[in-house]
């Protein structure tokens, strides 16, 4: 059956030719440092269920030890000027805009197709993981497009790939890691004991404070934690079920969705989710690594007055 | 409360901003010894988790597709084609974007785009070409503010329309949880309430996008006039 492993052997094969063109750009001062770190980042999809959880850890380890120590460069691989691009835009007009909408139309068709293809009686592709294939299969697709439809050479494709990942540097393994820093943090119980602080510092005797305690409290703890999936079950089990729904009487429905909505506001302010907030900027070439979290902070404060609001409202109404 | 020395930890340097891969590395490291592992233990809960999360960056294999793209004239395309539609504005552009990323995500669709496959090769270049198209070059920290205001719209119309899907991640959490606690709900409850939301985000950012267009042709338009004047 094809599954993840399938999907991990393309990514850590990427990630090595990444590391070997790195390591051979003689105009990157730091290309030992990139070649090694995009290197590790391979062996870690190829290798990574052989290594050992320890294995593994110390993998890690060493990738931020490169990045704190000599820290990445940034690859220049030779490309075309921006005047070839536009001539180039040019004479394959639309074509290169639909190219570009392949990519999701792939990811969407497979998501659903690759779960009906069945041989022999068994399903040849991982039902529960059909849209991680499919988003690797229109990665493939495209490359093969841009090699046929724009005559882009398969290996310019990988050095286009290091160029971006080299704008990304180090922010491209930080999704990871905070996802890995939030199992050692259940481990270690931080969710409760920030839960217990919170309930143990508002004082909640009117239906307003604990909904705004609630709400306001799952905003912070996901911005703590970077997921509102981490904070969801501590603030619910310290304040909105105990208060809201057991000594209020609301609607734990109306409470739990409007709840992580509230979350959901407290991930648009923090780095902690890196892959929304701090990836974005990193591939945009913006200067300000917090840009894309100072333009999302007004919204996300309105919306959550409008989800404490909402959420007073209807809780106890419906 | 020693496990929250880790927390501690991220919030100051996030704040110091030092290299965040540190931070991470030391808060797992500070919150596990604090939580009664030792190094070995951490490194290896460390180790596992992110070997089980590699899903995660599954999502860089698209960068070679996307590069291989714009190596092929993408943006500039993308640029031509937006700076085609005289009545664009960077309102009304992220404004219609928002209203599709939005739908999609209701629709379950929420993982179909991301900021490498959508608003690094379209949305971002589509929003910069239409600011120039009506008030000229733009400054480098003006273009910089277009492009950060097109992810954010990328990620707030997103995390405000995936809750309406009946089987996104959060919904099925919530289920789970409040099942646990012997309170049964359906998910179509769950994801009905998620609606007043989505309309009030729209609203918002909607707003904000209007000033922030507002904004951008005033900082333009200050010197023209002052020509006209002339």
């Amino acid at each position: 059956m094809i599954g993840l492993g399938t999907v991990y052997v393309l990514a850590g094969a990427v990630f090595a030719a990444v590391a070997v063109l790195s390591a051979s750009d003689r105009s990157n001062p730091k290309r030992w440092a990139n070649g090694s770190f995009w290197g590790l980042f391979a062996v870690s999809f190829l290798l990574g269920d052989r290594l050992g959880n320890l294995g593994n850890g110390v993998l890690v380890l060493m990738m931020v030890v490169i990045v704190g120590v000599r820290g990445l460069g940034l690859g220049r691989p030779a490309t075309t000027s921006e005047d070839q691009r536009r001539v180039l835009s040019r004479e394959f007009g639309n074509r290169l805009f639909l190219a570009a909408l392949t990519i999701p139309g792939i990811t969407l068709l497979g998501s659903f197709a690759l779960k009906v293809i069945i041989i022999g009686g068994e399903p040849l592709f991982d039902p529960g993981q059909t849209t991680l294939i499919s988003f690797a299969l229109s990665a493939v697709v495209a490359v093969f497009v841009a090699r046929i439809g724009f005559r882009q050479p398969v290996i310019a494709a990988l050095q286009e790939g290091r160029r971006l990942i080299d704008m990304v540097g180090w922010a491209a393994l930080l999704p990871q890691m905070l996802a890995a820093l939030g199992a050692v943090f259940a481990l270690a119980g931080v969710g409760n004991a920030v839960g217990s602080l919170a309930a143990q510092a508002i004082p909640m005797d009117s239906r307003f404070a604990a909904v705004a305690a609630y709400t306001v409290g799952m905003a912070l703890f996901t911005a703590i934690m970077g997921n509102a999936f981490a904070a969801f079950p501590v603030m619910t089990a310290g304040i909105g079920l105990p208060l809201i729904v057991m000594k209020f009487g609301g609607n734990p429905a109306i409470m739990s969705a409007i709840g992580m909505l509230s979350g959901f506001c407290g991930t648009l302010t923090t780095p902690m989710a890196a892959n929304f907030n701090l990836v974005p900027p990193a591939l945009l070439g913006l200067e300000d690594r917090y840009a894309v979290i100072k333009a999302q902070i007004p919204t996300a404060i309105v919306v959550l007055l409008v989800n404490t609001v909402l959420m007073y409202a209807l809780v106890f109404r419906f | 409360m020693l496990p929250l020395l880790g927390v501690a930890i991220v919030v100051l340097g996030f704040a110091a901003r030092i290299n965040p891969l540190l931070v991470v590395m030391g808060a797992a490291i500070v919150s596990g010894l604090a939580g009664g592992l030792d190094l070995t233990g951490v490194l290896s809960a460390f180790g596992k988790a992110f070997n089980e999360n590699r899903y995660i960056s599954v999502v860089w294999l698209i960068l070679p597709a996307i590069g291989a793209l714009e190596r092929a004239g993408l943006q500039q395309r993308v640029r031509e084609l937006i700076a085609g539609l005289r009545a664009m504005t960077v309102f009304r552009l992220l404004t219609l974007y928002f209203l599709i990323r939005q739908g999609g995500a209701a629709l379950g669709f929420a993982s179909l785009g991301s900021a490498a496959t959508l608003v690094r090769p379209l949305v971002a270049p589509m929003a910069e070409a239409t600011a120039e198209a009506r008030l000229g070059p733009l400054p480098k920290q003006v273009s910089e503010q277009i492009r950060a205001q097109a992810a954010a719209t990328d990620n707030v119309a997103v995390f405000f329309g995936e809750d309406i899907f009946v089987a996104i991640g959060s919904i099925l959490l919530i289920k789970g949880f409040l099942e646990q606690n012997r309170i049964i709900v359906e998910p179509l409850q769950l994801s009905v309430w998620a609606i007043p939301t989505a309309v009030m985000a729209f609203a918002v950012h909607a707003s904000r996008l209007y000033f922030f267009d507002r904004q951008l042709s005033r900082q333009a338009g200050v010197p023209g006039k002052k020509k006209a004047r002339a």
